[in-house]
């Protein structure tokens, strides 16, 4: 669709806006940097003129905030972009990519992994496969009960499914080892970005992106989703496989950022809404500012973290205090975003 | 190009709505469905788009069973125009009738130049070109019922079913959207269309469909199937049929209730 000069504003102002969260991102921290001196570390480590600056500079910007700061990227990205697909699937604003129990379900995967003492990696693995299989039980339920609208049916499996698995997750807590266990446990289901290493990135990413290509791919289709099932089929949209590949795209997306962050609420319910009211419904324009500013946001609320006070915020604490009083003025402010 | 329903039978899955439905839609011709509320007109319309399997009997496009045909190539064929309603998003009038583009697209594709050029073609043929970039949650329930016209337009399909394309218009509108169904017709495209209205079958419709409790009781040419008994016999109300001589427009039949008001 053609862009008005208003959403190629918008475009280069979300654009902006992530350039200089990042950078600063990069500078603040108990260590502060110079953001002169970020580029040249960057441009040493990227093959460049060695910077000759302190090699601390070194640990600081490529191990610990580089990462971290990707992380953020990506991880705000994903539920930002899932969350627009999900709300555009289901015809509802306020719907969020854990909608079909993709959060309940990692975090089954993850506390059962911490509770079996398992590494790192397996906490992940499990913390991934808990997801798709949390949603994957879901559009099984609801393709087995017939004769209801399918989007309810899916809605209401995955509300019975999340407090299900929820149950399982408050049952894990209640076995394990109080002093050990536990802190892990509750420290994973606030989320955070901490303990983010490099490896971890390059296993989610492949993921992350392959989760995103069917969104960008179907973007026209899933603009016509949102209208009625039925309107829907009559312009020409096989509707069922349209939806499955959303969800699974939408799901792969989420379960990949869920497992290296922990659960972080809110971004997938906020961003796409505000994205909605910067530029408007269509998904093709919806979805790459739903992408720059839920990257833009996490890393913020994520630098915010660990600068506002001597011990780390969670991360899930934070969003959720940034996030309902952005989404309360939203309600209050604008109505174009939805009726 | 034909539309065919043959022995149909229609409904929701335990519930039958309808049968022993028989009809053909021919292209260049305007086909008005009267019933009275609860009739099925709108159960048939959309078991004639393939939106539901027929209980009994088949719907053939170009005598190919719909049930066959992929959804895109229905949609190439026969568009559909719902009753008006309410959409979950602010898209603008431009980006609803540009959705009726969809079924020409490839699966990957978003709209290309002569899609906008089409949907523009379609805004300005039913006179929305002020509202194109208006948005669609926040115009008129006639204005909506106008724009689903244009996205039907749009579509490029040589059959049209609409389902009360006048029954949120005004006045002024519902004869506007009588003569471009008219128009439409002249230019080759093959129209259904339900109404409450017989005047309105009177003033468009190349032949007559009447449905009552789920089956058709008759179907021919307006001036033959629309009859007081008739009328009468499905709508419960007594009518009377005139011809009434208006100078320069010709001779019109009209129908009038006779209750005593």
């Amino acid at each position: 669709m053609a862009m008005t000069a208003r959403q190629t504003l918008t475009l280069l102002a979300a654009v902006a806006a992530l350039i200089g969260v990042v950078a600063i991102a990069f500078s603040v921290g108990r260590y502060p940097v110079a953001f002169a001196d970020v580029l040249r570390v960057v441009w040493a480590w990227a093959g460049g003129a060695p910077h000759g600056l302190e090699p601390t500079l070194d640990t600081v910007v490529l191990q610990v905030r580089g990462p971290r700061v990707i992380a953020a990227l990506l991880v705000g990205a994903a539920l930002a972009a899932a969350g627009a697909a999900y709300q555009n699937l289901f015809r509802n604003p306020l719907v969020s990519p854990d909608i079909l129990g993709v959060s309940a379900g990692a975090a089954v995967g993850a506390v059962l992994g911490i509770f079996l003492s398992l590494g790192v990696v397996a906490i992940q693995f499990l913390a991934f496969a808990g997801g798709l299989a949390a949603v994957g039980m879901v559009y099984l339920v609801a393709k087995t009960v017939r004769g209801h609208d399918p989007l309810l049916v899916l809605v209401l499996a995955g509300v019975v499914l999340g407090s299900l698995l929820g149950a399982c997750v408050a049952l894990l807590k209640y076995l394990a080892d109080p002093y050990n266990q536990l802190p892990a446990i509750t420290f994973w289901l606030l989320g955070s970005l901490s303990s983010t290493d490099p490896r971890d990135l390059w296993r989610a990413a492949p993921l992350l992106l392959a989760g995103l290509l069917p969104l960008w791919l179907l973007r026209w289709r899933i603009n016509v989703l949102s209208l009625d099932d039925e309107e829907a089929r009559a312009l020409g949209v096989a509707t069922g496989r349209i939806r499955l590949a959303v969800i699974v795209g939408a799901t792969l997306m989420t379960s990949a950022a869920v497992a290296i962050s922990g659960v972080i609420g809110w971004i997938g319910l906020v961003i796409p809404h505000f994205a909605r009211m910067l530029t408007g419904p269509d998904f093709s324009r919806l979805l790459p500012v739903s992408v720059l500013l839920g990257a833009g946001f996490l890393v913020a609320v994520d630098t915010l973290a660990r600068t506002i006070a001597d011990v780390e915020v969670p991360l899930g604490v934070l969003t959720a205090f940034v996030g309902t009083p952005l989404f309360l003025w939203q309600l209050a402010t604008a109505r174009r975003g939805w009726q | 190009m034909k539309l065919a329903a043959q022995g149909l039978a229609f409904g929701y899955r335990d519930r039958r709505i309808g049968s022993h439905v028989t009809l053909t839609l021919d292209a260049g011709e305007v086909l008005c469905l009267l019933g009275p509320n609860g009739s099925g007109k709108t159960t048939l319309f959309k078991t004639l788009l393939g939106l539901l399997p027929p209980q009994q009997g088949a719907v053939l496009i170009d005598g190919r069973d719909v049930r066959t045909l992929p959804r895109d190539a229905v949609a190439r064929q026969v568009s559909y125009v719902p009753q008006a309603h309410g959409a979950f998003f602010p898209y603008t009038v431009r980006e609803v009738v540009l959705m009726g583009r969809t079924a020409h697209l490839g699966l990957f594709a978003a709209p290309s130049a002569r899609d906008h050029a089409a949907a523009m073609t379609a805004i300005r043929r039913l006179g929305l070109a002020h509202l194109a970039d208006a948005v669609y949650t926040q115009i008129s329930g006639g204005e909506r019922q106008l724009v689903l016209i244009a996205r039907a337009l749009a579509q490029d399909a040589r059959m049209v079913i609409m389902d009360e394309p006048t029954a949120n218009l005004d006045f002024g509108n519902q004869v506007r959207v009588l003569e471009r169904i008219r128009a439409l017709a002249d230019e080759g495209i093959g129209v259904l269309l339900s109404t409450h209205d017989p005047d309105h079958a009177f003033l468009c419709a190349d032949r007559v469909a009447m449905l009552h409790q789920g089956e058709l009781v008759a179907c021919g040419a307006a001036a033959e199937v629309m009859t007081a008994a008739q009328l009468q016999r499905i709508y419960g109300v007594a009518v009377a049929v005139t011809a009434v001589t208006v100078g320069g427009a010709g001779t019109r039949h009209v129908c009038l209730p006779l209750s005593a008001f």
